[in-house]
């Protein structure tokens, strides 16, 4: 149960001379949700962008399941990766159905299949699909279309799934509920591995079996949300706690 | 006026016909040719910029001048007005379709790799048909400037509608120049409508929804 689901070695990025991520390290398991929390420009994007080889290294090495991906036919490798990102990915041109379809039809699934997989999939998004099949991605409230955009990642039953912040534009309590379901759903499919990128430690700690804190292309802690808590490594996890605290600080202020 | 159709009916419609297969013709390559252009050079934004800088160039020759100096290379007739009424059309639609599919939110083409589509793939399935509104206003202003750029090719013997207005210049005859005149604004009205019907065909399922 503990393969090596992705794996970073000594990892560089720049972009023109700028140095996002000087040198990265780490081993993610099979069938882990893990969760990247950084604020903007910290190059937790870049590390998730570079897992499915929309962006390549300027040097080291990455592995996805114990092959390297500069020798794996990217096209091939991402048909086989889950990609959910902001809302705004959906095809706003095609309906929800033809949106989770659109990898499996690129593998060439029958027809039936493909259909069965999609009133499935929005089945476990809790989306009833005679209601939502038909219907177009604008015609959907933002926490809708964020549920099509997990089935559709889903779609091929890929063994790694890759979230870029894909509730950052909901509302408190949609983000809320989608945080549950999320979660319910990789217990449910069991073995698949959740790379899950996002600035609200909340969510990370919530989310995460696992999260890698990261602060200018570094890794600060990548440890339990347990350990985190308990034994912060450095001062800017010590500091991204605080904040929490404080909001707490802040109730027990309104509650008093 | 109507005397005048009643005994010229018949050539009349001929040079509707006329005026109808060169417009259509030259829309048609120019079309072609866009999106091959647009398709090869997605990825290349410079060889794009460069090539819309080049037909800037071919348009701004007066259109008289073009005919007369492809005539070496094309003859006498409609082959040089379909050349010429080509390159004309290809700036347009080159311009619309270039602004069009840069409109289409490059978050969606990433996705559309990210998810494991070719570049041809992401061109076909996603930003082409998003970019299907911006394309097809640039079919409409080709249309309109060609269907009137087109009677200008009478004078190297092409045909259509141009004919009916040299030749009231040169009998000093109002009516022919009038019947030229309102068949042409007829025809581009017409082929206007069958283009929006088509653009509406293509996009009606999802873009009302969408704005």
């Amino acid at each position: 149960m503990t393969e090596t689901a992705i794996q970073f070695e000594h990892v560089r990025k720049s972009f023109g001379n700028e140095v996002v991520i000087p040198d990265l390290n780490f081993k993610i398991n099979q069938g882990e949700f893990i969760t990247i929390l950084g604020s903007s420009g910290c190059g937790k994007t870049t590390t998730l962008k570079m897992v499915n080889g929309l962006l390549k290294p300027s040097a080291g090495k990455i592995m996805v399941n114990s092959q390297q991906i500069s020798e794996l036919d990217l096209v091939r490798l991402r048909r086989h990766t889950g990609y959910v990102v902001q809302q705004i990915g959906l095809f706003p041109h095609i309906t929800v159905a033809e949106n989770i379809a659109v990898v499996p039809r690129m593998l060439q699934w029958d027809q039936e299949a493909i259909k069965q997989r999609v009133d499935e999939l929005l089945t476990l998004v809790q989306l009833a699909p005679a209601e939502y099949r038909d219907r177009y991605p604008k015609q959907l409230s933002g926490g809708q279309q964020q549920r099509v955009g997990v089935a559709r990642a889903l779609a091929a039953n890929p063994p790694t799934v890759l979230f870029d912040e894909p509730f950052g534009a909901l509302d408190a309590l949609t983000r809320e509920k989608l945080q549950e379901e999320i979660k319910q759903i990789h217990t449910a499919l069991q073995g698949k591995t959740f790379l899950f990128v996002t600035h609200d430690i909340n969510e990370a700690l919530f989310l995460g079996q696992r999260v890698m804190v990261m602060k200018d292309g570094r890794i600060e802690q990548f440890a339990t949300p347990t350990e985190i808590v308990s034994h912060p490594a450095t001062n800017f996890v010590r500091e991204l706690l605080g904040t929490v605290q404080q909001n707490q600080a802040l109730w027990r202020d309104f509650n008093d | 006026m109507i005397d005048y159709w009643q005994q010229n009916s018949a050539e009349m419609l001929i040079d509707v016909q006329q005026h109808l297969v060169m417009v259509g013709l030259s829309l048609a390559f120019a079309l072609v040719i866009a999106i091959l252009l647009v398709a090869i050079f997605l990825r290349a934004k410079r060889w794009l910029a460069g090539l819309v800088y080049f037909f800037s160039l071919l348009y701004s020759i007066p259109s008289f001048a073009f005919f007369v100096l492809l005539l070496p290379l094309f003859g006498l007739g409609m082959q040089t007005a379909v050349v010429v009424l080509t390159i004309y059309c290809e700036y347009i639609l080159l311009r619309s379709f270039i602004t069009g599919i840069e409109a289409v939110d490059p978050q969606l083409v990433e996705v559309s790799l990210g998810m494991g589509m070719t570049n041809l793939q992401s061109f076909w399935r996603v930003q082409l048909p998003l970019a299907i509104p911006a394309i097809f206003s640039g079919i409409q202003v080709a249309l309109a400037s060609t269907m009137a750029m087109a009677t200008i090719a009478a004078t190297i013997n092409a045909g259509g509608l141009g004919q009916l207005l040299f030749e009231g210049l040169q009998g000093q005859q109002v009516v022919p120049i009038l019947w030229g005149t309102i068949l042409t604004i007829g025809l581009t009205l017409g082929c206007a409508g069958i283009v929006g019907l088509i653009k509406w065909s293509l996009v009606h399922s999802w873009k009302q929804v969408v704005d």
